[in-house]
């Protein structure tokens, strides 16, 4: 009779020692998964993985006596092999939230694993804007962007200054769809037509098919809804053809300080698009992109590495107010507090998880403009956190109520 | 403005103009290919990592010798056939008296260990190289802006892969090349060096691929997996030109790459799979290929 | 013309005993007792993407162990089974056993168009038609809309196997698919160990000889061919349910380069080198998949010691110190 009143006893205390008031296993594992090596690896790839462990360094978890261990893997822009690394990640390796994932079809997997795992998953790079809109989650938080958000702000101001006939050249899957999609929804609210598109397969070397295409075409502004190195490409063999001397516009939808970086002034002087960060905003962007800088070869932040560390600091603060890493918990937890981080300054998570904030409307400057090492941008306008995003009540998201 | 089959006369034209260019390296890798094959029996699947070699040789040479493109068109196929041969004489020769397809997956391998080391080293985002300054710039065709640079690309590869065929068809050395792969017993009984002259073929083809990989340099990203997938479209090609058959592979390497620019005006998803098609109904109905001889 | 016959001390292992000998009675036993094991010490998900490639190994090695027919596009059978039954299981809302069936008989038409066509010729041309084929339906994937593209099926619902087995717990899927393996290994071993087993070999060893002795030679490979597609849909449809995902890597090319790899790691023409090869190389690339390219250097150089010196294979080298066939 003792000995069964121990027992019982002895399971009490263990189930009591695993309930929700506890960080799981007692280690915050967070895992970055993203294309260390593909065409995507510049804009987020290590990069990433140095801004999660800065935002860890910043937050003081050691001295408030967390356990914080971040790795990180590639998925090669494959859906396979991203869902079978964030499986093994969340079943074997006790990770409990997983950040980053640039690749819009790998992130959708992604997501409905870890809501299936009631885990947690914070996107920093991918661009779709379905991951709040059909496919929202209440285990997931889209930082950073989205297709609608660029779509909105680079679309409006372009069609705005008379840009009004479109051709798309677009990436062929998810990521290229939805921009391609919500640009084409913009541009023709505002009065201005689609022309033509044409798909191309992720990754293509020679765009000059589908340039000639577009040139036919004679639409006044030739659409990029694609990104990385995909993005370059077509840019620089625009230039190859004479596309931009022959008076049409390139619209890149998606591009990076590091694809300016790659393309050179001379060749990306001009370019509009639409970002949430530029490291030389202000003071404290400044900071923070010379000390990222100095531990990711001299490459300045991307507005994917300022996501990364303001998602994962977010996280962490969640984290420490609850005591618990439980994903779907988490979450719940960072949509009630407001966010704030020296990167974006202060800001809200939606009930659909997406994150709000400013965004900012760029153009690259002239070779002559640029005064020092990465002084690529001027910005143009700043679009207002709430009228940057979507709508939270036109997206379909069910976590929405109407 | 007048079309074709609905289509307006200036895009076609363009689209033609692009294929003949992307035809040109069909043409140079699948001579390359063919001579190997035709005349060695040995099917070089590594061919596309040699392609890339040769891109990347022209970079280094940039970097770190500060040696340009005119240069590297001249040093990076001597440094890849270098390769190329040392692959021979230590690996490629066992396999000889062995089945065609032991040499297949043996440069199968190479080919992965060669494109591994090289995404490792250098990621696959792509390494710039630059136009060369005298070929910058386009000729306003009226339907298009034909860039410099391409058009040079077309003219090099007539040259170089006519140059070839006329060696191995019409000159001596190439009658011995051929009687060598009929009959090497009877070709070494007259005194040739057979071996050498198959070592020294190999290496050809193989600078051949890097030729072509310099000449793609400044217009594609140098990038490791480069080669990747365009070894099975020139293999396709090969195999519809006929295995053995020199003219066959620049014929086919030239028209395949018009009727896939064709394709993508008409219908371009379909643009990857028509060389396939071809392939496949030439196997079928003609198997030894449109220009070659049944081995 | 097939490439087992090539190496000289080759015959040895081709020779075929008319009843099961012990030996092989003990490897069986050894394999089933590992696989039923495993999986409280390894993680099963691991185990069963192992299971459904040495699946497809098996199915590959009788093509080209039995038959001598290289084909470099077996990845075609794996990745439509694969699309079809993710289709099959999340469209229509079709139960398991019914998207898994739906899968293999996909792949088993498909193998009947492919080998129709591919059969008339041998060697590398063979080899060739496969792979013009395989890339035809390849691009047809990445087209159709049905498949997503890039982004694949996913999500795919594994369901109740015949209304009572719940696959989503991951034991209860891990035997499953233990089951299938064994069942797709067996009818294999019974097909090589009968007599079309038999006149598969005497074709493969001497076509003129066996046509004269009245056997229609294209008949048995095309059957062989239907055989080895079907096998390798069974492996596609399945390991579309393990992963809940069906995707363009698994009719990529390089995946029949994949397949042609294990077989050969393992030994060619051997009964239990595929599967061993199979375990290997997922092993490989699980462990090595941190060091990114590394993977696929490593499998460079498999082949490449592999054709050069160690053109048996594992259980082969291992069956020919032995001395029995394994």
């Amino acid at each position: 009779m003792a000995r069964r009143v121990l027992l019982i006893l002895t399971a009490l205390a263990l189930t009591a020692g695993t309930a929700s008031a506890q960080i799981s296993d007692g280690v915050i594992k967070i895992g970055v998964l993203n294309d260390q090596s593909s065409l995507y690896a510049d804009l987020a790839g290590q990069g990433s993985v140095v801004a999660a462990r800065m935002a860890v360094e910043d937050f003081g978890a050691a001295a408030k006596g967390l356990k914080v261990e971040v790795i990180f893997a590639d998925h090669q822009n494959k859906a396979d092999v991203g869902s079978s690394i964030a499986r093994q990640w969340y079943d074997a390796e006790k990770v409990d939230m997983i950040l980053d994932v640039p690749n819009s079809g790998v992130a959708l997997a992604v997501s409905q694993i870890t809501r299936d795992k009631g885990k947690a998953f914070l996107v920093s790079s991918a661009a779709s804007s379905d991951l709040t809109g059909k496919a929202c989650s209440p285990n997931t938080i889209h930082w950073t962007y989205d297709t609608w958000a660029l779509a909105n702000g680079t679309g409006n101001a372009i069609v705005k200054t008379g840009g009004d006939t479109w051709f798309f050249i677009t990436a062929d899957y998810a990521f290229g769809h939805a921009l391609e999609r919500d640009t084409e929804n913009v541009v023709l609210a505002s009065g201005g037509k689609v022309l033509g598109k044409v798909r191309h397969p992720l990754n293509t070397a020679d765009f000059s098919s589908f340039l000639l295409q577009a040139q036919a075409s004679k639409a006044k502004i030739i659409g990029l809804a694609n990104a990385g190195g995909d993005t370059t490409n077509a840019i620089k063999q625009a230039a190859e053809f004479g596309i931009v001397k022959g008076g049409q516009s390139l619209a890149g939808l998606l591009v990076f300080l590091t694809d300016i970086h790659g393309l050179g002034l001379q060749t990306a002087q001009g370019l509009i698009f639409t970002e949430s960060f530029y490291w030389d905003l202000n003071e404290k962007t400044r900071a923070f992109a010379k000390r990222f800088a100095e531990r990711n070869r001299q490459i300045h932040p991307t507005m994917i590495h300022a996501g990364s560390y303001a998602a994962t600091l977010h996280y962490l603060k969640a984290v420490e107010a609850l005591k618990s890493d439980d994903g779907t918990k988490v979450i719940a937890k960072m949509k009630e507090l407001p966010t704030d981080d020296p990167l974006f300054g202060k800001g809200t998570i939606r009930a659909d998880g997406r994150k709000i904030h400013p965004m900012y409307l760029v153009e690259v400057k002239k070779p002559a403009e640029s005064k020092y090492p990465w002084d690529y941008y001027k910005i143009r306008a700043t679009i207002p956190a709430e009228q940057a995003f979507r709508p939270l009540d036109k997206g379909d998201c069910p976590l929405v109520k109407k | 403005m007048s079309t074709v089959f609905g289509v307006p006369t200036q895009a076609l034209f363009g689209q033609l103009l692009i294929g003949l260019i992307n035809g040109s390296f069909y043409a140079i890798l699948s001579l390359g290919l063919a001579v190997i094959f035709g005349l060695l029996n040995i099917i070089n699947f590594s061919h596309g990592a040699q392609y890339m070699m040769g891109a990347f040789a022209a970079y280094f040479l940039l970097q770190w010798a500060g040696l340009g493109y005119w240069w590297a068109l001249l040093i990076a196929p001597l440094v890849v056939g270098l390769f190329g041969i040392v692959l021979e004489r230590t690996m490629l020769k066992r396999l000889y008296q062995l089945d065609h397809l032991y040499g297949l997956l043996l440069t199968f391998g190479l080919a992965l260990i060669i494109q591994g080391l090289f995404r490792n080293e250098y990621g696959s985002s792509g390494l710039p190289y630059s136009l060369p300054t005298q070929l910058t710039g386009g000729q306003n065709l009226g339907f298009m802006v034909l860039p410099n640079y391409r058009a040079w690309v077309v003219v090099l590869s007539l040259i170089v892969c006519l140059g070839t065929w006329y060696v191995i068809e019409r000159t001596k050395l190439g009658s011995y090349l051929r009687a060598a792969t009929e009959n090497p017993a009877l070709v070494q009984a007259f005194g040739i060096n057979v071996p050498r002259m198959i070592t020294l073929t190999y290496g050809f083809g193989v600078a051949l691929a890097a030729l072509a990989g310099v000449l793609a340099a400044p217009i594609y990203q140098v990038n490791p997996l480069m080669g990747a997938d365009l070894i099975i479209v020139v293999f396709a090609v090969v195999v519809i030109g006929g295995m053995g058959s020199i003219m066959g592979s620049i014929v086919t390497g030239f028209g395949l790459g018009v009727v896939e620019g064709l394709t993508k005006v008409f219908y371009p998803e379909a643009s990857n799979t028509v060389i396939f098609v071809i392939m496949a109904l030439v196997l079928l109905v003609k198997p030894a290929g449109l220009f070659g001889r049944e081995r | 013309m097939a490439v087992a016959k090539e190496s000289a001390d080759a015959p040895a292992l081709a020779l075929n005993l008319p009843e099961t000998p012990r030996h092989q009675y003990l490897a069986f036993a050894v394999m089933v007792v590992f696989f039923v094991a495993a999986p409280f010490f390894v993680y099963p998900l691991f185990l069963m993407k192992a299971l459904c490639f040495a699946l497809f190994a098996c199915a590959f090695n009788l093509l080209i162990g039995y038959v001598g027919l290289l084909s470099f596009g077996h990845a075609a059978f794996l990745g439509s089974a694969g699309y079809l039954a993710a289709h099959a299981a999340k469209v229509w809302g079709w139960p398991p056993e019914m998207a898994i069936l739906t899968g293999t008989a996909t792949a088993a038409l498909l193998g009947l168009i492919v080998g129709a066509l591919a059969i008339r010729r041998q060697g590398i041309y063979f080899a060739m038609i496969t792979l013009a084929l395989a890339q035809m339906i390849y691009f047809f994937c990445l087209q159709t809309p049905f498949t997503h593209g890039e982004d694949g099926i996913q999500a795919v619902p594994r369901g109740m196997l015949l209304g009572i087995l719940d696959l989503r717990q991951t034991m209860t899927m891990y035997f499953v698919v233990l089951a299938i393996f064994l069942a797709g290994f067996l009818l294999i071993y019974r097909t090589i160990h009968s007599p079309f087993g038999q006149v598969l070999k005497a074709i493969r060893e001497n076509e003129p000889r066996a046509v004269s002795l009245g056997y229609t030679a294209d008949q048995y490979k095309l059957i062989a061919f239907v055989l080895s597609a079907t096998l390798s849909g069974l492996a596609g449809a399945t390991k579309a349910l393990v992963f809940q995902l069906a995707s363009l890597t698994d009719v990529h090319w390089t995946m029949s380069g994949e397949v042609v790899l294990m077989t050969l790691l393992g030994g060619l023409g051997t009964v239990f080198g595929p599967v061993v090869g199979a375990v290997i190389v997922v092993t490989l690339e699980n462990y090595l998949a941190q060091l990114g390219s590394w993977v696929t250097v490593v499998q460079g150089f498999i082949f490449v010691i592999c054709v050069l010196t160690f053109r048996r294979g594992i259980v082969g080298e291992l069956g020919n110190i032995l001395k029995k066939p394994l």
